[in-house]
């Protein structure tokens, strides 16, 4: 179980920051769809330029190896555009009008709201159709 | 002390949170060579709770490889109840003048401590109703797109991939619809 621990860690620190960024407040997420504050614009642009320079920096420091020994590999998404488009325009929809996306799930479900566990709920009833419709849909 | 208290329950400005969302890329990669992202997690719950007898193939494979991630939201349970209950922030949240106006308009109560509108979360039949087929929407759309906001925006975006640009371009495209059209409609 120990070698589970860094990533336990990782989790509570994206927790923390969601919550007190206000990344999982509905509130924020209509001031941002509506353009009216640059807060979460902020996060995003900022996490983004991190995570790109960090990339950058990993690619320049040659072979590394990751904790647990494997050589560090920059991950690659299979090519495709209708099922990135259409999915992420559904997810969109529920996004815009519920205010929380799958991390901010579970950080507002840590805090106890009992209506973050019905999201969640129907998060699974979500992912479970796509799996069983899988093979009918456009990819 | 005090102050490094005060930080605690403070809210954070996002050029401390973006930052430290940002580094969850390179930290996955340096604790065990893992793409961040969280979506994931609802197809491993799917796999670890469907029963034999039901056998949707997407969901029949070892869950068990996946348990960092597990335990990656696991935490992000946990960052969120230490976040929003131990170090709760006693004020409400602090949106801007024409934010304030327009939920005015909708008939929305000014914010309290809760990051949820009392509106759209008090446990009522209707309310339940339309949380949960909205996280339908969330569950299906972001399995259908491989990802959300944190395999797509972040790790995607920062490791310059072209399908988590479409991704992108999808779910701004959905929230813009329904945050201009569909919330003031349910309003009504």
């Amino acid at each position: 179980m120990l070698r589970y621990l860094p990533y336990l860690l990782a989790g509570i620190l994206f927790g923390f920051v969601l919550i007190k960024s206000e990344a999982a407040s509905w509130y924020r997420i209509q001031e941002m769809f509506h353009f009216q504050n640059f807060h979460m614009f902020g996060i995003l642009f900022s996490a983004i330029a991190t995570g790109m320079l960090s990339i950058q920096i990993i690619k320049r420091m040659g072979e590394k190896q990751s904790l647990d020994g494997q050589t560090i590999s920059i991950p690659e998404k299979a090519p495709g555009r209708v099922s990135y488009l259409v999915g992420g325009l559904i997810f969109g929809l529920g996004w815009g009008l519920i205010g929380l996306c799958p991390g901010p799930i579970f950080a507002l479900v840590g805090t106890g709201s009992l209506g973050a566990f019905v999201v969640l709920a129907g998060a699974l009833h979500g992912t479970w159709l796509y799996g069983a419709l899988k093979q009918h849909l456009p990819h | 002390m005090e102050t490094l208290l005060a930080w605690l329950y403070a809210p954070w400005p996002w050029y401390v949170a973006g930052p430290i969302i940002g580094l969850m890329v390179p930290m996955m990669l340096f604790i065990g060579n893992r793409s961040f992202g969280i979506s994931s997690n609802l197809r491993h719950l799917c796999a670890i709770t469907q029963p034999p007898q039901v056998g949707v193939d997407f969901f029949k494979y070892d869950w068990k490889e996946h348990t960092w991630s597990l335990m990656f939201v696991i935490g992000t349970a946990l960052g969120g109840f230490l976040a929003g209950v131990v170090f709760a922030n006693p004020d409400p949240v602090k949106l801007s003048l024409a934010a304030r106006e327009m939920f005015t308009a909708w008939g929305f109560t000014p914010p309290t401590a809760s990051l949820v509108p009392e509106e759209l979360f008090h446990p009522s039949v209707r309310n339940f109703t339309l949380l949960f087929a909205c996280g339908v929407l969330v569950g299906f759309g972001t399995r259908y797109a491989a990802g959300c906001t944190s395999g797509h925006a972040i790790t995607g975006l920062s490791t310059l991939q072209l399908p988590s640009l479409y991704a992108i371009l999808g779910i701004f495209g959905g929230g813009l619809i329904s945050s201009w059209f569909l919330v003031p409609w349910m309003l009504q």
